[in-house]
């Protein structure tokens, strides 16, 4: 099933995360905010999780720790068991672990095809040629074939989101880091990038760190599912996902679905309901 | 993609481009706009010619359309008329490419580098509100000849405008890219030339743009004080000796060589930003 030159034996050992005790206080000109309080999570290699909770209680802070783009105030985050972050220590954002932005982040200036060999090219792993037809390749299997020499502004906002999530493969990523990526789409493009999105994972098995809001797509698409408290955000209750994979629109119809989906809307209804009573009150 | 409209073979050499310039202009010439637009420009010329004729009062004083027809055609069979052209060019282009070659590197500098720009912007910030024109005085007497004092405020026009903007342009680079940048392996300064660099381009050629603009007010404004030669002093010529048909002439070849150098930064500044063509 692997292609594209993924070593089977390095994938049992790639991208798991350890979140220990991890505490973020947002201190702009002295108002703190604890936007993330003693939350520990413990992902295994390979799986595809999905953190779900109220709006601005702390999910893409944890997120942008992980990434490199800011540091923890308290608490260490382990990647494949090595330390990555500390209070003292932030790493740096690195091609082993890659976001994908939920407005996008595709270059306007480059074309499809430089966007996508642009992580192997910096990165000087690759030659320019090699990138190239690796990138082709790679982007025919997905179904993104005839693009490559246009703008990002020239294809839909689903196929750019396909790209960009095939330009975070090209690097090899031990996890990919997905920040409500298909949030601003139509129902019927958000079909289509789920069912991209599932392929690819079954594919290449990647650890998967998704954020959304939506939890129809958390439960389609996940393995776990990590409901978050408002903030401070601290791990409220995980579901697994025993939905077999690999998984179509069919399953949405499944007992089993709606069993999970009626207790997830529940344990986040609690949240919200807290959310917007807090909300309410500082105001 | 691009092959077929830009590269014709020999031959039919124009033909693309031609094909392109009627439709757009058939396109244009069935449109109810495009004639409301004619009908405006002729009862225009009209009732100026017309003020002109019967000598209405202030209007009556501007030369008729017809004076300043006849005007033109002795003008341009003139080789003073060319040299004007010639000389407000060549101080325009001087002035203007001088102030790219130091303002496009010093506001890349600026814009990428936050220290740098935090000591050196409040200087800009001053500098900006005084109007190029101000600087005539004070560079005659800077400057040892009025074509380099000239050229020095021409410079000035452009150079403020396009290291605002390339500055506005950087610092409002959307975090994601430089983020998505580091994400995928890029050095700092991989950071300058694939995302800085490029992201900036398209407030770049605004900034030319606007400053070509200016540049045509300032270097008008200067030969009509400092100088007599270009098409700034050909206008003002035509007041002191009451030739008024040439104030007209000069006023409307200003504005087609203000047009006509606009055209050629938007032209450009386009092969420079391929990617927003699509938009
Ligand atoms: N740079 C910052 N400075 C100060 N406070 C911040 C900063 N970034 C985020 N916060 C605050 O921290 C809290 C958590 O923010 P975060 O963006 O992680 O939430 P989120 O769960 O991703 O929300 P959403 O679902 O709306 O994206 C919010 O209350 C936010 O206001
Ligand atoms: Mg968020």
């Amino acid at each position: 099933m692997n292609t594209a030159g993924f070593e089977t034996a390095d994938e049992k050992s790639r991208g798991a995360i350890n979140i220990r005790n991890v505490t973020k206080v947002y201190d702009p000109d002295g108002a703190c905010v604890l936007a993330v309080d003693n939350c520990s999570m413990d992902i295994s290699a390979g799986e595809f999780c999905v953190v779900v909770g109220p709006s601005g209680c702390g999910k893409t802070t944890l997120l942008n720790a992980i990434a490199g783009f800011h540091g923890i105030s308290g608490g260490e985050i382990y990647l494949d068991g090595e330390l990555l972050c500390t209070s003292e220590r932030m790493p740096k954002p690195g091609s082993d672990r890659i976001v994908v932005f939920q407005n996008g982040a595709l270059f306007p200036w480059f074309t499809v095809l430089e966007n996508v060999t642009f992580g192997p090219v910096m990165q000087g792993v690759m030659a320019k040629k090699d990138a190239e037809d690796k990138a082709l390749h790679m982007m025919g299997q997905m179904g993104l074939q005839g693009i490559s020499m246009n703008y990002p502004s020239e294809i839909s906002s689903g196929m750019r989101r396909r790209v960009e999530i095939a330009r975070a493969l090209m690097n090899n990523p031990r996890v990919l880091l997905l920040d409500e990526p298909f949030r601003a789409m139509d129902a019927l493009t958000k079909t289509v990038v789920h069912q991209f999105l599932l392929n690819v994972y079954d594919e290449y098995k990647t650890t998967i760190f998704f954020i959304t809001h939506d939890l129809d797509e958390a439960i389609f698409l996940g393995s776990k599912v990590y409901i978050m408290t408002t903030r401070p955000a601290t791990i409220k209750k995980i579901l697994e996902v025993t939905i077999p994979r690999p998984r179509d629109f069919r399953i949405l119809a499944s007992p089993e679905y709606q069993r999970l989906r009626d207790e997830c809307i529940s344990a986040v209804h609690e949240e919200a309901v807290k959310a917007f009573k807090a909300g309410e009150r500082e105001m | 993609m691009h092959d077929n409209a830009t590269s014709p073979s020999h031959g039919e050499g124009l033909a693309p481009v031609e094909n392109d310039f009627i439709r757009i202009l058939k396109k244009r010439a069935s449109s109810v706009a495009f004639w409301r637009g004619i009908a405006s420009i002729v009862a225009f010329t009209l009732f100026w010619e017309f003020c002109a004729r019967f000598h209405v009062p202030v209007i009556g004083n501007v030369p008729a359309p017809s004076e300043v027809l006849a005007s033109l055609a002795v003008q341009i069979k003139l080789a003073y008329y060319w040299l004007s052209w010639a000389d407000s060019m060549i101080r325009i282009f001087t002035g203007f490419i001088i102030a790219q070659i130091i303002g496009v590197p010093l506001g890349l500098f600026l814009g990428a580098n936050n220290k740098a720009r935090e000591t050196l912007f409040p200087i800009f910030e001053i500098m900006r509100p005084v109007p190029p024109l101000a600087w005539v005085p004070v560079s005659v007497i800077f400057w040892p000849s009025a074509e380099m004092s000239m050229i020095f405020v021409t410079f000035l026009g452009a150079f403020f405008t396009v290291v605002l903007n390339i500055v506005e342009g950087i610092t409002s680079i959307d975090i994601r890219y430089i983020r998505a940048a580091y994400s995928l392996g890029s050095t700092k300064r991989d950071i300058f030339w694939r995302v800085l660099l490029p992201a900036s381009l398209p407030s770049v050629v605004v900034g030319m743009t606007v400053g070509m603009g200016i540049t045509w007010a300032v270097v008008v404004a200067a030969e009509m004080i400092a100088t007599n030669t270009g098409l700034g002093f050909l206008t003002w010529r035509g007041y002191v000796a009451g030739e008024y048909p040439i104030i007209v002439v000069g006023m409307m070849s200003i504005g087609l060589a203000g047009y006509l150098s606009s055209a050629l930064i938007r032209y450009v500044g386009a092969k420079f930003t391929p990617w927003l063509k699509t938009r």
